[in-house]
């Protein structure tokens, strides 16, 4: 402020004369740092903070709660959470299979409409925003509106199903049959922002290959096959990584339809859903903990291992 | 920092004017929002309501008193869900003065069996507020049709009476109840006992794979399973069992009677005109209904505003609103509302009849009296839907009671 008002200074610029403050020289020398200050205490504090907490709530017996007196147990909840094969290890399978298959038939999916929409068509607008209508809808109550069309004696779908002459189907309430439908409802959901990103990519790529070939006598498929697809790759790539992520976190669809543990036969129970009941319902923090480490680990390795391979089909 | 709770209910000046009250939905808490303006022109008070599902409330619960958060001065909670676990983590403030401070109140008017449930090591740690009862909800025109001149009387009865309706009326299941396994556990628990088995012995053993237990594992889940409604969820709380007797769609159903509005008012219920209550049908050992205390009201220990925070319980459990609070359809924990034929006036005389029977004989709690509930119930419920899944019950019942007794040694240490 005393530059302002000073007018002899007020010439002098942003350069740094021997009259100028101590700290002003200081916070000139360090400003990289002094910039960046908010966002890394905000970082932090919202996310460094609470992983750091987790991870030491991992090595402690914590339960009942968190402000109770709990002790250090080195890795114990890791060794009894690796060693049960009864609900950790199946919630790992349900995780895996739910994203794998949700992913593969988003991803075809989302590639066969995106290809559709690519080309201008009359009413073409209108198209991408009914098909883009299940994205927009908040999780839980699409996950609301299909537990209450796939319920087996007054939904819709079996209704349905009976007009055509086929039986009625237990749905969401199988043993068997809960986690594909729950994969079913996920496709519903998601595969249009498969969609979205696909298109953004289709749209970007440059026309002369597409003519090059076509004066070469490919046909349409070999065009797909031989030159959309491979300049597409990066894109299909970002595509799997910011899906796969969001499917293996999945968790307010799997708790709209099946509720607390997955069902009461565990069918839908992922990482995620059986992280919450230890945690919520059965104030396990430590134990509870630990299975999100272990999950927060797989999280990170997949998406590495997509990564490195989206580098390679920038190669 | 423990100070400023010494006062016990005096002078309050500095505290803040509002109190935060938690609530789940529940007709209750319908009936007391419409009464709150008395409450607030009376003290001068302002009351914040915060109205959650019970799920949630549960969650917001562990979140917020676990951080040792003070926005919470009156919390609404399931003593036999939580009562123990919030009591041992210390969220539940101790109310032995309190509860003694206005004779016009009166604290000895609530019953006893209530008052221990919301009691932690023989200190009250809340007030009961909404008591439960098992009975039979069935429907008066489908047991006409089928030549049924009364609702039966015992299980075996009840069994034959839902073959009977189901082969008469396709598409109309004989029964229904939750099918969900910790859901279903409270209303199981009247089972259990009516065949003359409980969750633990006197000893403090798992008790779920006596023969008793087996039977009414077994009972339970076959009758679910061969006469409840076809492709049977094994997920369902009341909601959805509720919603298949008021559709239409079953002929007999066990819940809590606190629930009956739900299937006598017409707004709600497609069966209305046509819903009869039974007292709980006797098995082996007798009719042994549960009889409970669902929800009580507490002052959370972390609150800076506890004077007021007794002022609101105190008024919303009191004599007045505890009679408005039954007539519209809340069974209350007061002895006097009982006694009060105004109480009583507003209810089906049957289902007077039948609640009458099940706080004569009925049984304290309605699930394992553990500090980790969930995870009991959870354990205890295997059997349950195993047996509706067409599995052996006794067999889940053998590995349930292995499990369960290795939750108790557990939690005894």
């Amino acid at each position: 402020m005393a530059t302002v008002t000073t007018p002899a200074r007020a010439t002098g610029g942003a350069s740094e004369t021997p009259d100028t403050p101590g700290w002003a020289r200081w916070a000139n020398e360090h400003r990289k740092w002094l910039f960046a200050a908010p966002a890394m205490i905000f970082v932090a504090a919202l996310i460094v903070f609470p992983l750091a907490w987790t991870g030491y709530l991992s090595l402690t017996d914590a339960e009942g709660s968190v402000r109770a007196e709990s002790e250090f147990v080195g890795f114990r909840n890791y060794l009894d959470v690796l060693s049960d094969t009864e609900r950790f290890w199946p919630a790992v399978g349900r995780t895996a299979t739910f994203t794998v298959v949700a992913l593969l038939f988003e991803v075809v999916l989302g590639m066969a409409v995106a290809l559709l929409l690519w080309r201008p068509f009359k009413g073409q607008k209108w198209v991408r925003v009914a098909i883009l209508m299940p994205l927009v809808a908040t999780p839980v109550a699409v996950g609301m509106m299909w537990r209450l069309i796939f319920d087996p004696n007054i939904g819709l779908a079996n209704q349905v199903l009976g007009w055509v002459g086929i039986g009625p189907q237990p749905w969401l309430a199988g043993q068997h049959s809960a986690l594909p439908t729950t994969i079913f409802i996920d496709v519903w959901q998601w595969t249009p922002m498969v969609v979205l990103i696909l298109l953004a990519g289709l749209t970007s790529l440059s026309e002369e290959p597409q003519e090059a070939a076509r004066i070469d006598g490919a046909s349409t498929w070999q065009r797909f096959r031989h030159v959309t697809l491979p300049l597409l790759m990066p894109t299909v790539i970002v595509a799997i990584l910011l899906r796969g992520i969001d499917a293996l976190k999945t968790f307010d669809i799997l708790y709209a339809t099946k509720g607390r543990g997955g069902g009461s036969f565990h069918e839908v129970e992922t990482l995620n859903v059986y992280a919450y009941g230890l945690s919520f319902d059965y104030n396990e923090y430590g134990v509870s903990s630990t299975v999100l480490i272990i999950f927060f680990l797989i999280i990170i390795g997949s998406m590495w291992a997509l990564t490195a391979r989206r580098k390679e089909a920038h190669r | 920092m423990g100070l400023s709770a010494c006062g016990g209910g005096g002078d309050d000046s500095a505290a803040s004017k509002t109190v935060r009250v938690t609530l789940a939905n529940h007709v209750w808490t319908e009936d007391i929002k419409q009464a709150l303006p008395e409450f607030e022109k009376q003290t001068g008070l302002k009351v914040e309501i915060t109205q959650l599902g019970e799920d949630q409330l549960s969650d917001q619960y562990n979140v917020k008193l676990n951080a040792g958060s003070s926005d919470i001065d009156v919390m609404m909670y399931r003593p036999l869900q939580e009562g123990k676990l919030f009591a041992k983590n210390k969220y539940l403030a101790d109310l032995s003065e309190q509860v003694k401070s206005n004779k016009d109140w009166d604290f000895a008017d609530f019953q006893a069996g209530p008052v221990e449930a919301t009691s932690y090591q023989g200190k009250p740690v809340g007030v009961p507020i909404i008591t439960e009862q098992e009975v039979l909800y069935y429907r008066k025109d489908l047991l006409a049709k089928a030549g049924l001149s009364a609702p039966p009387k015992t299980l075996d009865e009840l069994k034959a009476a839902a073959a009977k309706i189901q082969a008469a009326q396709p598409g109309v299941a004989g029964f229904v109840a939750r099918t969900g396994k910790s859901p279903a556990v409270t209303q199981f628990s009247s089972f259990l006992y009516s065949f003359g088995g409980d969750f633990v012995d006197d000893s403090g053993k798992a008790t779920v794979s006596s023969d008793a237990a087996k039977q009414a594992y077994a009972y339970y889940g076959g009758l679910i399973k061969e006469h409840g409604p076809a492709n049977v969820s094994t997920d369902m709380s009341w909601p959805e069992a509720m919603a298949i007797f008021t559709q239409g769609k079953a002929a007999f159903y066990t819940e809590a009677d606190s629930l009956y509005k739900n299937a006598t008012d017409p707004a709600k219920s497609k069966v209305a005109d046509t819903v009869g209550f039974a007292p709980f049908p006797a098995g082996p050992a007798g009719s042994k209904p549960y009889n409970v205390p669902s929800w009580a009201l507490g002052v959370n220990d972390s609150s800076e505003n506890k004077g007021n925070a007794w002022k609101f319980i105190e008024w919303a459990t009191g004599k007045q609103q505890t009679l408005a609070q039954q007539k519209s359809g809340v069974p209350s924990a007061r002895t006097s509302v009982w006694a009060n034929p105004e109480g009583t006036a507003t209810y089906p005389k049957d289902l007077v009849e039948a609640i009458a029977a099940s706080t004569k004989d009925g049984v304290g709690h309605d699930r394992p009296l553990v500090v980790k509930v969930a995870e009991a119930r959870e354990i205890v419920g295997q059997p349950i839907v195993d047996a509706i899944a067409g599995k052996d019950a006794a067999a889940a019942a053998d590995a349930a009671n292995t499990a369960f007794q290795k939750f108790l040694d557990d939690e005894a240490k």
